[in-house]
């Protein structure tokens, strides 16, 4: 086992960081990242001895986070985030970076899921192009074409401060 | 000497993501620079992606907390005997019916446990619901009679039982009742935590039909996990996330193995 956790432990960092993006809640996204990882050890013999099992892990944390959001819609939930909550994150004492983290993370809101995704796997995950194109399952072209998409929403949504940040009541 | 293919999306997201080499990355460079408002989308592209990057980076900073470390998490699958694996991986592949080209398509089917097809699961669901809402009459004879209620329970269902200890995971037996089932009689131990949150084991002869292995279901209000051991079937009910009353599952299960009278040799 120890070897499966040499393996492993060092994509949880990251796998915390995008489950926290998604869910923004500190307790719901490590039960996020434990049941991707609970699900990877159960199904450890079925990996490809190829791949790359960090590209693997967030496509098994992203898949199990779509069906929970399949779920949430089902029950007529809300099925994004129901409360987007930044407060862990702005913990600097610099003012203006403070505002940038706001600014940044009401952006990521404004987004679809996919292109949350595609930002944060590639743009911070640091996941590539091709590994992108199979978490995805689509090709690698249309990963280029979503990601300028959502890197123009994102850009926009900073730039004209759409993001909804301030008609929540704390 | 081949002229430079002409600049695209690909590019501009690369050279954004930092990911070109380096005589291309100068290329487009050069082309941005020639191309002011590309230029300036680019460069508020590169500001937004670190910007991003430096709003999460905290995370990533924290120490791992210990429950997801892999060794913890291991240490509940290695308690287990190896059949739990087989089982746990079956109920991966029911989650994850959608995991696309990492697995192989079509060795694995996935087969959702719809509680039909286990009757043992759908018995313990609704006998869980029935009586864990009594206030007044929660079991038939209460946990002050623990070595009658067991010795009447082993002999209407014709099999040595033994009440499970579930105090190291908070709950303790209130007592338990006999129930008509689809093979005869049946038996439910109820226990409760010091919260008043309550769980059922159910018992019964099973012959297998419905398959031996370990297995979860999820029904409206419960959970269970259920499984078939030597013709007898045991159902865990309870309204706790699957890890949790995994833990549970798995401790009724080695109490159930211990409980197989087996003569073994004194320690030398």
């Amino acid at each position: 086992m120890d070897d499966v956790a040499a393996i492993l432990e060092p994509h949880i960092p990251g796998l915390r960081r995008y489950a926290w993006a998604l869910m923004r809640d500190r307790e719901a996204a490590d039960d996020l990242v434990q049941d991707c990882l609970e699900h990877a050890l159960a199904g450890w013999h079925m990996r490809r001895r190829d791949g790359n099992p960090k590209a693997w892990l967030f496509t098994i944390l992203r898949n199990l986070y779509v069906s929970e959001l399949r779920r949430r819609s089902r029950r007529g939930t809300r099925a994004d985030v129901e409360e987007a909550d930044s407060a862990e994150a702005l913990h600097d004492s610099d003012p203006e970076r403070r505002l940038i983290v706001r600014d940044c993370l009401a952006a990521l809101d404004t987004l679809t899921e996919e292109q949350k995704s595609i930002l944060l796997l590639v743009g911070v995950e640091d996941l590539s192009y091709a590994d992108m194109a199979k978490a995805l399952d689509i090709p690698i072209g249309t990963v280029m074409s979503r990601l300028s998409r959502a890197r123009e929403r994102f850009r926009q949504a900073i730039e004209t401060g759409s993001a909804p940040q301030l008609r929540r009541v704390k | 000497m081949i002229a430079d293919p002409p600049i695209g999306e690909d590019d501009l997201n690369a050279f954004v993501d930092g990911r070109l080499a380096p005589e291309r990355h100068a290329l487009v460079g050069r082309f941005l620079a020639d191309n002011s408002s590309l230029g300036e989308r680019v460069a508020a592209d590169i500001a937004a992606r670190n910007g991003l990057r430096e709003s999460l980076q905290f995370k990533a900073a924290e120490p791992i907390p210990a429950r997801l470390r892999i060794a913890n998490l291991a240490v509940e699958r290695r308690r287990a005997p190896r059949r739990w694996l087989q089982v746990a991986a079956a109920i991966v592949l029911v989650a994850l019916g959608g995991i696309g080209g990492w697995f192989a398509h079509g060795r694995f089917g996935a087969t959702s446990i719809a509680q039909g097809e286990a009757p043992i699961a759908a018995e313990a669901l609704r006998a869980h619901r029935l009586y864990t809402v009594e206030t007044v009459h929660p079991v038939e004879v209460a946990a002050a009679q623990e070595a009658h209620l067991v010795q009447w329970l082993s002999r209407r269902l014709n099999h040595p039982l033994k009440a499970p200890d579930l105090s190291a995971q908070g709950f303790h037996l209130m007592g338990g009742r006999l129930l008509p089932a689809s093979s005869g009689a049946a038996a439910q131990l109820m226990y409760q935590d010091d919260g008043g949150a309550r769980l059922t084991v159910y018992l019964r002869a099973d012959d297998g039909e419905g398959g031996t292995a370990f297995r979860f279901v999820k029904g409206q209000n419960a959970s269970a996990f259920f499984w078939t051991e030597d013709g007898f079937g045991y159902a865990i009910a309870a309204q706790l996330d699957r890890p949790q009353l995994l833990t549970i599952a798995e401790s009724v299960y080695q109490q159930s193995k211990s409980s197989v009278p087996t003569q073994r040799p004194p320690p030398t």
